[in-house]
Parts: structure tokens; sequence; C-alpha cells
């Protein structure tokens, strides 16, 4: 990959100015033009004036019509606008002759690529970025293990999408709301939900904000603006693009920023909420992790187009290409698609390109339908932590001792977050019944009065450590 | 026929008018404006104060731009602008999904589904995300400001696709509520209410009287409670339940039944998720015989709750089993509409309203009652039977 990125870097590098970090946007589209940008980090910003992005996708627009040398061809008009003809029998291809490219900042092994265009990142957040990244990865194998010694009931780990995690949600403001699937806890993590809090909701005790209703990794807090999950795949999507209308309705300098995987972009829903994404003008972003794995589903049998990133230019969204394993890489790309998104009032598609390091879930064993080297191949040798971290130390910021001391420190916590999480008491049983409506109807207060005389009759059919 | 004239001709007489027993009215008093609407008007009308009254509030869907199919939005856009009042594509999982994101950000989100019919691409968007939105956040956000308007139920000439009565489906739902009312008044009220309610609502129009029922209708901004039957007629030897526009054919069976000299009580649910079993349960311990009668079919459908519910809680005073006088179990069928529909007839001749007891077999039992009270002097056995006469 490496390789081919030096060879051909100028003509990528053209690519870039043309299209704006890559993002595929009709040639036309010139008030994103960015002329003579120096190589590193970028400089310049969006132009001030807010676009009315229809000139972008009105076929009226299209400066194609009247060239045409030759005098068979016509223009006419239908509903939708002007469209040229032609006499030729042509079907557009199923797909363009090469793959779109993906942007990334760090190579392989973590180097800075030499003409790789990002948004500056401080020591601070930096620092703070690889933090987190091993804070979550430890998380994850401190949950799992939990599991496996049936302390837990279930988890699901996002190992290998840490820079996913983290770095999006370092560029984004904490006033973007986020409507996750269920692999992006660390979106969580950095807006400083603590490990306690994510213990709590996993071992669904009375200090789950969640009142132990649903499973282990439903996470949801509204003073971090992180809609709870669900497990339902891609309904979050068009409830995303609401969302973000409502931002722009209500003037905020926020959007709107939803996660999904490459399965997501197969379902209904998907489809539903880029289009209404479009024609509503909403400020949201789409981040599709394409882990390549949707349970045991590769995406050769998910989909036949190159990928999910082609699929915005069909609904009318700017959409990039990202390495999802190079944190850089998705903090400027997400940076610039929030501002794209704010300014323009318009939707982004961020298919950010990674791999599911971990099983889909403890309910899983991924070895029974991938091979084991396979996944020890992206744990070592495409880490994202690693990747980073070598960047990171490059400039100064970071050390073996810093490293230690964090490990050491994370774990301490994750361990006395479980051990105090674990003999929390549930909620009580009341909190079965309410807010199911707002307030309970007589039906459910009559339930509760039976469930409770069931209780009395019956102990031994019920679990101690609810309190009644 | 007399069912299917009924339908095409006849309007919904507004409450207090000379068609036998005095009727019910929980509603606005006489002295305030009213003005005579139609369904589509009184809905319309709920609507412009619904975005009148909060700012953040918005009406979408297919087609509610110039007005909508059936009119209810006519003059929204204009008046409160394409970015309030807009069309959508057609894509019912997106309206509902893109009005669930709305709400739960605190709007009020007024969204149409063109026909009930076409609702179910938008299940999962109600049951899985809108129903559970609240709890399953325990109660740090909700969608309550969601509110979903489909017209349902047969017209004449509707088929398998414009006809369906789905209220069931969304009965099951825990965390939504369904709403569905039975004229202009109750509808502009109850709209009011749902759109209002902290809850996400599903609120069913009867289509068939967006034309058909005309009423007077107060102009002011009220509404009309939720989960509060209402005992539209009052009688005391049946109780017949219903809601939406089968409380029209109902009403007729009703004035039938009357010439019979059988007294009947006719119970408008209007909430059926949370629905008043109170009321119901009152009037058929007064009554012991309950009819129930919808459009959907009658397998699953609504009627098998109340009916369920009814038996546990008033078994002892019933005095015949519970009827249902519903859709049959088909599709909605076009040219055999007519046999397919619940009419008064129908209702008539169910068991409930015409018990195989003949009225010299009852007065039998009356002799009965009175030789064993005369002997044991127990007012008790008296009271257990009251005195009706069935056909």
């Amino acid at each position: 990959m490496a390789q081919h990125l030096k060879s051909s870097s100028k003509s990528i590098l053209l690519n870039i100015l043309r299209h704006n970090i890559g993002f595929s946007s009709p040639s036309h589209a010139s008030r994103h033009l960015r002329h003579n940008l120096p190589h590193g980090p970028l400089t310049t910003r969006l132009s001030p004036n807010p676009i009315t992005r229809y000139c972008n996708t009105m076929v009226d627009t299209l400066s194609s019509i009247g060239s045409h040398e030759d005098t068979n061809s016509q223009v006419m008009d239908f509903p939708g606008g002007k469209v040229a003809f032609t006499p030729e029998i042509h079907f557009i291809s199923e797909s363009n002759e090469e793959r779109v490219p993906c942007y990334r900042v760090l190579d392989d092994n973590g180097q800075q690529l030499t003409n790789s265009q990002f948004v500056p990142v401080s020591k601070e957040i930096a620092v703070k970025m690889y933090s987190d990244m091993v804070t979550l990865q430890m998380m994850d194998n401190i949950f799992y293990e939990a599991q496996r010694q049936g302390r837990l009931s279930f988890y699901a780990t996002a190992f290998g999408e840490e820079a996913i995690n983290i770095a999006s949600a370092a560029a984004l403001s904490p006033d973007d709301v986020i409507f996750p699937q269920y692999r992006e806890p660390g979106v969580l993590l950095w807006r400083g939900f603590t490990l306690q809090e994510f213990a709590n909701q996993c071992f669904g005790n009375k200090s789950d904000y969640g009142k132990g209703r649903q499973m282990p990794v439903h996470y949801g807090s509204n003073k971090l603006n992180y809609f709870t999950v669900s497990a339902t795949i891609a309904t979050q999507l068009p409830n995303a693009v609401g969302a973000a209308y409502s931002l722009k309705m209500d003037e905020k300098d926020a959007c709107a920023v939803t996660f999904f995987g490459d399965g997501g972009s197969s379902e209904g829903d998907f489809h539903a909420a880029l289009n209404f994404a479009a024609v509503m003008e909403a400020p949201v972003l789409f981040i599709c992790r394409n882990n390549g794995w949707a349970i045991s589903t590769p995406t050769s049998d998910q989909f036949r187009s190159d990928g999910v990133v082609v699929k915005g230019r069909a609904y009318g969204i700017r959409s990039i290409r990202v390495d999802g394993n190079d944190a850089l890489a998705m903090y400027s790309a997400v940076h610039e698609a929030r501002e794209m998104a704010i300014r323009e009032h318009r939707p982004i598609l961020i298919e950010a390109l990674t791999y599911r390091v971990g099983h889909h879930s403890t309910s899983d064993d991924s070895t029974r339908y991938r091979s084991a080297d396979e996944i020890e191949w992206w744990n070592k040798a495409r880490n994202p932590l690693s990747r980073f971290r070598t960047w990171v130390e490059s400039n100064g910021w970071w050390s073996d001792e810093a490293e230690s001391d964090l490990r050491s420190k994370i774990k301490k916590e994750m361990l006395e977050a479980i051990r105090v999480a674990e003999k929390t008491e549930k909620p009580n049983l009341n909190h079965m019944f309410s807010d199911v409506y707002d307030v309970p109807p007589l039906n459910l207060r009559e339930q509760e009065l039976l469930v409770r005389q069931a209780i009395k009759s019956h102990p031994q059919d019920y679990p101690s450590d609810v309190p009644l | 026929m007399a069912s299917l004239l009924g339908r095409f001709c006849r309007k919904l007489v507004v409450p207090g008018s000379a068609h036998g027993s005095r009727m019910i009215s929980t509603t606005a008093c006489d002295s305030e404006a009213v003005k005579s609407l139609n369904l589509y008007s009184a809905i319309n009308q709920a609507l412009h104060i619904a975005l009148e009254t909060d700012p953040r509030s918005y009406v979408f869907g297919e087609d509610v731009g110039f007005g909508g199919v059936f009119r209810c939005t006519t003059g929204l856009a204009e008046r409160f602008g394409k970015n309030r009042v807009f069309n959508t594509p057609l894509c019912e999982q997106g309206i509902v999904g893109f009005g669930i994101g709305l709400a739960a950000m605190g709007n009020r989100a007024v969204v149409e589904i063109q026909f009930a019919d076409y609702i179910y691409p938008a299940f999962d968007q109600i049951v899985n995300e809108a129903a559970k939105f609240r709890y399953r956040s325990g109660n740090q956000f909700n969608c309550g400001g969601l509110t979903i308007r489909a017209p349902y139920g047969a017209v004449g000439h509707g088929g398998h696709y414009h006809s369906q009565s789905p209220e069931a489906f969304f009965c099951h739902v825990p965390g939504i509520k369904v709403v569905i009312p039975r004229s202009p008044r109750e509808a502009k009220g109850l709209l009011l209410s749902s759109i209002r309610d902290p809850n996400p609502v599903v609120f069913f129009e009867p289509k068939w009287l967006y034309r058909q029922a005309v009423e007077e209708v107060p102009e002011h901004d009220y509404m009309i409670p939720l989960s509060q039957a209402e005992v539209i007629r009052e009688g005391n030897d049946i109780t017949l339940v219903g809601w939406g526009a089968q409380l029209t054919v109902m009403e007729q069976a009703c004035l039938d039944a009357e010439k019979e000299g059988i007294s009947c009580e006719l119970i408008d649910l209007k909430t059926l998720l949370p629905w008043d079993k109170e009321t119901v349960e009152a009037s058929v311990k007064k009554t012991g015989r309950l009819l129930i009668s919808h459009e959907a079919p009658v397998t699953g459908g609504f009627g098998a709750e109340i009916s369920a519910t009814i038996l546990e809680r008033c078994f002892l005073k019933l005095e015949a089993p519970v009827s249902r006088v519903c859709g049959l179990d088909t599709p909605f069928p076009l040219v055999f509409e007519p046999f397919y529909m619940p009419t008064k007839n129908k209702a008539s001749s169910s068991s409930s309203l015409s018990s195989p007891l003949k009225k010299k077999h009852y007065l039998i039992m009356g002799l009965h009652v009175w030789c064993r009270y005369w002997m044991q002097s127990s007012p008790l056995l008296i009271t257990s039977h009251s005195i009706c006469f069935f056909r």
C-alpha cells in the first residue's frame, strides 16, 4: 500500500486538491478548490459564505450542456432538469475502473507520509487520543475476560477499531449528537464516560443510567449527547437525520453523527436515511466502520459495489474513504466533514476501512469462519494503536514509561470499577414498569401488583438481588 | 343493503339531536364559537393550532406540501413555511425514523403516512425505536413528541391496500399509544391531545368520514383526554364497544334494537392503547352483555383483547358470551366488500343482541325465580336476572 502511494503520490495530490481531501463531488463545485496548498497540515479554511448546495446537484447547471459538437446531440427538458441526449447506447459501468482511493496520513508503521494533508493535532489532543485508545482496548479486554469468567452476561469488543472510535470523537464537538450502532463506546469514553459508568451498565446495577433494562454495551448518556444503543441494525440512521434537521432549524453549531458497519449499509434504513439527509439538507455525518465482517458474513456476501463510499454519490452525498486504522486520517476526515456538514447543511458519508479484530461478540467464535492467522496479522501488523503511538512518540509526546504508567492505572481502575459494579445492587423492581410511558398507565400498575403477589407466593422463582 | 345505503347517504349527526336516547357529550359547551366541519377540515384545524402553538413542531409526509391526498394539511405549508411543513421522499421507514429523530431532540413531529396500509415499512421504527426510546434509555431520552397520523378503514372501493385497519398490530406494542376518533369534533380534540401527549402516538383517522362526517366543531384550541372511553349512548340491556367509523354503524344497530325494545349502551373507546377498561367494565356490569365491533379481521383483532379482559373482570355478571362482529379473516376484498363488512344487521343478529332465550322461556325463568324468592326470601336471586326481552 505504501509503495503505491509513493509512486502515484503526485496524481493523488492533484486529486486531493481537486476534490478537497478526496471528498468526491461534481467538478464544478469549485468553491472548495484549494489552490497551491502546501504539503503537511491544512491551513486554509472553507469559504466563510454559506453555500447554496443545490448548485452542486441541480442538473440545470451542468456545464457540459451545449458544448457537444455532435449535431445529433440534443438537450431536452424532463422533470428533474435538462439532460443531454446521446445517440450511443452506453451503459454506465457497474463500477469505476479503479477503486476509490483511501485517504491516509500515516503509513503502516506510523510514519507520516511526506505528502499527506491533515488537520493539525496538538500535543494535548494527541496524547488524550492515544491514551483513550489504550483505555478502550484495555477496557474491552477486561470486560471480555469478565464475561468469560461468567461475571458478565455478554460483551462486544471494538478491537481493531480504536482509531475510528477515538479519533472521530476527538474531531467532534461535545454538542454534536451521536447515534451509535454498538461498537463505538470510545466516543463515550472520549467525552468523559467513566470506566465505572461503563461497568454499571454492563452489570445492570442501580447506577446504570439505563436502569438495568438492556444487555451490556447498550450505553446511553444524555449529558454526553450519546443516544442509547439499540441492537437493531441501522435503525439509528434515519433518527440521526431527523436530529440533524432539528439542529439546523435551531441554528446550532453542531451536527448529528451516526455510526454503522458494512452490514448496516445493506439495511433499508441506510438507504432511507441517506436519501432523506440529502433531500432535507441535514447536517449529518454517516460514518461507516467497514471492518470486513458482519458477524460471519464477509463483505463479498454483503454488497457488490466498491464498498460503501460509492453509494454516497447515488444519493447526492459527498463521500470519502479513509484508512480507519489511521488516527490522524480519521481525525482530519471527520473534522473536515463536520465543518462542511454544518456550514453547508449537507450530509457527508465517511467510509472508514478497518478490520474487526475481535469476535462479533462473546457469543461468537470467529475462528469458525476466518483464519486465526488473518486475525493475528491485523492485530499485529495493522494495529491502529501502534501506528499512532509511533507518530506520537516521534513528536516526543509519549514514552515507554508513560505507556506502562497508563496501563497499570487503567488496569487498576477497571478492576475496581468491576468490583464496585458487581456488588452494587440491581435497580428496584418498580423500574420494570416505569418509563414505558411518561407515567405508568393503569394496566401497568395492576401488573406490578400481580408480579409482587407472585413474588410473595413463590420467592424461589425470582432473583434475590433485585430490590423490591 | 340498508347498511351500505346508510354508509353512502347519511351524515353523522351531532350528539344531542333527537335520535332516541340521550348522548353524553364531554366536549365544548354550547356558547363557544363552532363551525360545521367535516373530518379532514377538523384535522386540518388541529394541525394549524398545533403548529401555531409550538414553534418547534413540524408536519411532514408524502404529498403533505400541497395539502395532502385527503386535504388534511391544506394551507399549512403556506402559513408555516416549507421548513416546517414539507414533502418527504416516498419512504415510510424514513418518514417515521426522521420523525423519531426530530422528536428525540424535543420537537413535535406530526408525521403522515398516506394510508395505514403502507405503515408497515415503518413498523420496525415504531416498535423497536419509538416505543422503546424512553424505556431503554432509562428516561434519559424520549421521542414523546412523535405523532403518526394515517387514514384507515373501508372506503367502499378501497380493496386490499386502501382499506386496512391495522390497529391491532400496534395495540400489542408497549410504549406507544393508539388513538382513533369517531367524528370531526372528536378528531380535533384527540389529535391535539395526541400531539401534545409526551408519548409517541399512532393516530388512525377513519378515511370514510373525511368528507362524510360533518359536525359542529369548536373553533378554539381544545383537547379531549386520551385513555378515557366515552359512553355516547346510555342503555341497560347490552353494551356495545367500538371506535372510529364503526360507531356510526353500531349506532344504527342500537336504533334498530331499540325498536325491538332493547336498550343499548354504546361506548366509544377512543384510545385503544392504553384502553379504558374501567368504563367498559362498569357498563358491562350494568348490562350483562357485550358486543364488540371492528372492521379489522376478527382473528387477533383488538376485540379479542377487550373480550378477554371483560371476561376476566365481569364473568359472573355476564348473561351471554361476548360477541365480536368484525371483518372476516380475508384480505380486504373489493367486489366482496359488502359481504366482508360488519354491518348493523350482522350486529343485530349477533348472539349478544339476540339471545336464544325466547320471551316465554324467560317468563318461565322469571316465575322460577319468583317462586324461589317466595320460598327463601333471598333478594339476591332476583337481582341476578334483570328483566329484558330479547328476540
